[in-house]
């Protein structure tokens, strides 16, 4: 599936060399200020602001749904501000698994079925997807709900299943947006320890975040205000 | 560097089945329009078939195998017949013209035949003029014919048999009667070797019609032979001679192209043959009518039904704009997202068009065992109509396809 260049492992999974991103005008909003921005293999970086201030941005900019205006991009020390949308989007789907506030789950379609759904792009043979499906569920401790449609999940449960299809594919990249929006607070804390249970196995891990509380949980946080990203301490 | 997203054609169908099973309800309302589109097609054209062939049926083996020939004569000579000018051309048949007509391959038998050229004659089965009233001869018709011709209108004979080519070589005095000039005349019997006076000429009664297949005026007439009635009363002037042809079974077109010329090669265009229609362009006469129609309603029910489809993928796209969002960031390519929705309205197109074809079949043949017809369904009306269903669905697909494709996925996964 991925080849894997020389050097894969050692570069930053996110490196952001002067990055910016202005949304054309009238009149030009600049959404996010030009930034370095390093992110390490093995790195649990929260991302808290409120709405408004870039976060939705940096979002699309980092899982590679938009193309910043300046600067360049590396995703796993690939230079992705170049690239084609098609070599951009075979990325999007291999090196990072996304997690929403939304869940987006296919509502008729089962748990398993969801996960298999992020294989189905990327050249995953078909004979070993329901098994990669099912060891996704097992990692987030839901091998026993394989067969449920999201209807008969509660939101924690949608939530793992969630966290299980971006998982699938092994990806350099677990992004996560309000993954907890749409939770009680006992889910959320279910879900956050799910998080941090990865980043403890070495997964590298985004989460966007407006909750205080959440954002306090990685390793690393970065605040955005008005498009300005700065390190907390 | 990297392998770029593809979707393999098995799991295209897969997730475009799944999408349409999901709502089957509004999958079925969807193809509704397509589903009587297509079925009126398949109906009306196997209807439309179906009736012409009963159409067909109609054509009897005895019509169908009939050809007459007119001598209309020269352009001038119709002119003249139309002044009353009195001059007529001669006959343009020429004296062996049955042999030369059944020379040709398919014919059965042929012969030329016309009124006796005689005004107010007296037809009398006894010589004495006077009691010529009393024999109630009036009111019968002369004819001339050749023995062809004589055979050709497929005569069952009651008593005797019909003059033959020896009688006309030898210009006999011989007459065939029909059976109601017989008993007019009150001859029943052949056994006394009877014979008609046609104005006080006698000619022995050789046979005795009882029903005929063609030419059934002759049963009210008096048959002598054509050589005869040449010798004895000259040309035909008030009504020219025409020959019969009969024909073996689908031979009566091609007959009818040759026969002008195998008569007169000089001169084919004396003559006007009249051929049975042909099966096939009376059929799409007939047919043609309320086709017409009939296929301008079905299809205007099929744009309804592409626009339906067309309406409901438009809204699937609306709807399912997270799920594209989704698709999209799981690696899927534009192209990805347009050849599902394509797939799925294609789907229903076609699955309306095969519902559609087995409804219309099942009309026309319904039809045909409720009026006892012969059910008639061209292949090529049902063989390509579940195709015609994918080809809506495909267009219907092609506008709400592209719509999805040029999603943001971005913008939709913030939904």
């Amino acid at each position: 599936m991925t080849e894997i260049e020389p050097g894969y492992l050692d570069a930053p999974v996110i490196d952001f060399e002067a990055v910016g991103m202005t949304y054309p005008g009238p009149p030009p909003v600049i959404a996010l200020r030009t930034t370095n921005l390093t992110i390490n293999r093995g790195d649990f970086v929260t991302v808290i602001g409120p709405s408004g201030s870039g976060k939705s941005t940096f979002l699309n900019v980092v899982g590679l749904l938009d193309r910043p205006t300046t600067g360049r991009y590396r995703l796993d020390g690939i230079d992705v501000s170049g690239l084609r949308e098609a070599d951009r989007t075979a990325l999007r789907g291999r090196r990072i698994g996304f997690v929403f506030q939304a869940f987006h789950l296919l509502p008729h379609r089962s748990a398993a079925d969801n996960v298999t759904l992020a294989q189905i792009y990327n050249g995953a043979p078909r004979k070993s997807r329901r098994e990669a499906s099912y060891a996704a569920l097992a990692q987030v401790g839901l091998a026993h709900r394989a067969d449920a449609v999201p209807t008969h999940l509660s939101g924690g449960e949608r939530q793992r299943v969630a966290v299980a299809r971006a998982l699938v594919n092994r990806p350099s990249l677990l992004l996560c947006d309000e993954p907890t929006g749409n939770l009680d607070s006992a889910t959320a804390a279910s879900v956050l320890a799910l998080i941090e249970d990865l980043h403890a196995s070495g997964l590298t891990i985004v989460v966007i975040t407006h909750d205080p509380a959440v954002a306090a949980r990685g390793s690393r946080t970065v605040a955005i205000r008005d498009g300005v990203l700065t390190e907390h301490a | 560097m990297l392998d770029r997203s593809a979707l393999p054609l098995r799991d295209l169908l897969t997730e475009s089945l799944a999408s349409l099973l999901q709502r089957p309800g509004r999958s079925a309302l969807t193809m509704l329009g397509t589903v009587l589109g297509i079925g009126a097609f398949v109906a009306i054209l196997g209807l439309t078939a179906t009736a012409g062939g009963q159409i067909d049926k109609r054509f009897s083996v005895l019509s169908a195998t009939e050809v007459t020939v007119q001598d209309v004569g020269t352009a001038q000579n119709a002119q003249n017949t139309q002044n009353g000018a009195g001059v007529t051309d001669p006959i343009s048949f020429p004296p062996d013209a049955d042999r030369r007509i059944e020379a040709l391959n398919g014919v059965v038998s042929a012969g030329i035949y016309w009124p006796l050229p005689l005004h107010q004659p007296t037809v009398t089965a006894v010589p004495d003029l006077a009691s010529s009233d009393s024999a109630g001869g009036s009111g019968l018709t002369l004819y001339a014919a050749s023995p062809g011709a004589l055979a050709a209108i497929g005569p069952v004979y009651r008593q005797g048999l019909g003059f033959n080519a020896f009688h006309a070589a030898r210009k006999e005095h011989v007459a065939v009667l029909g059976s109601a000039a017989a008993a007019r005349l009150g001859i029943t019997r052949l056994d006394a070797e009877p014979a008609v006076f046609i104005d006080g000429t006698p000619y022995t009664v050789v046979g005795i019609i009882s029903d005929l297949r063609r030419l059934p005026e002759l049963l009210l007439s008096v048959i002598v032979p054509d050589t005869t009635a040449l010798s004895a009363y000259g040309e035909p002037t008030d009504q020219r001679a025409n020959m019969l042809i009969e024909t073996r079974l689908g031979a009566a077109q091609l007959i009818a192209h040759q026969a002008a010329l195998a008569l007169r090669p000089d001169e084919p265009n004396l003559f006007k043959i009249s051929a049975p229609p042909d099966p096939t362009t009376l059929r799409d006469g007939v047919t043609g009518d309320f086709n017409a129609l009939f296929l301008l309603l079905a299809g205007i029910t099929l744009i309804i039904g592409a626009v339906g489809i067309a309406n409901t993928t438009l809204v699937a796209v609306l709807e399912r704009t997270g799920e594209i969002g989704l698709r999209r960031a799981l690696g899927a390519r534009p192209r990805h997202i347009a050849a599902q929705f394509l797939t799925e309205s294609a789907a229903l197109g076609t699955l309306g068009g095969l519902i559609g074809t087995s409804l219309g079949t099942a009309v026309v043949v319904g039809t045909a065992l409720a009026r006892q017809w012969t059910a008639v369904l061209e292949p090529w009306t049902v063989l390509p109509a579940p195709l015609i269903g994918t080809m809506v669905g495909l267009l219907a697909g092609l506008y709400p396809a592209l719509r999805a494709a040029y999603i943001e996925p971005a913008e939709a996964l913030r939904r």
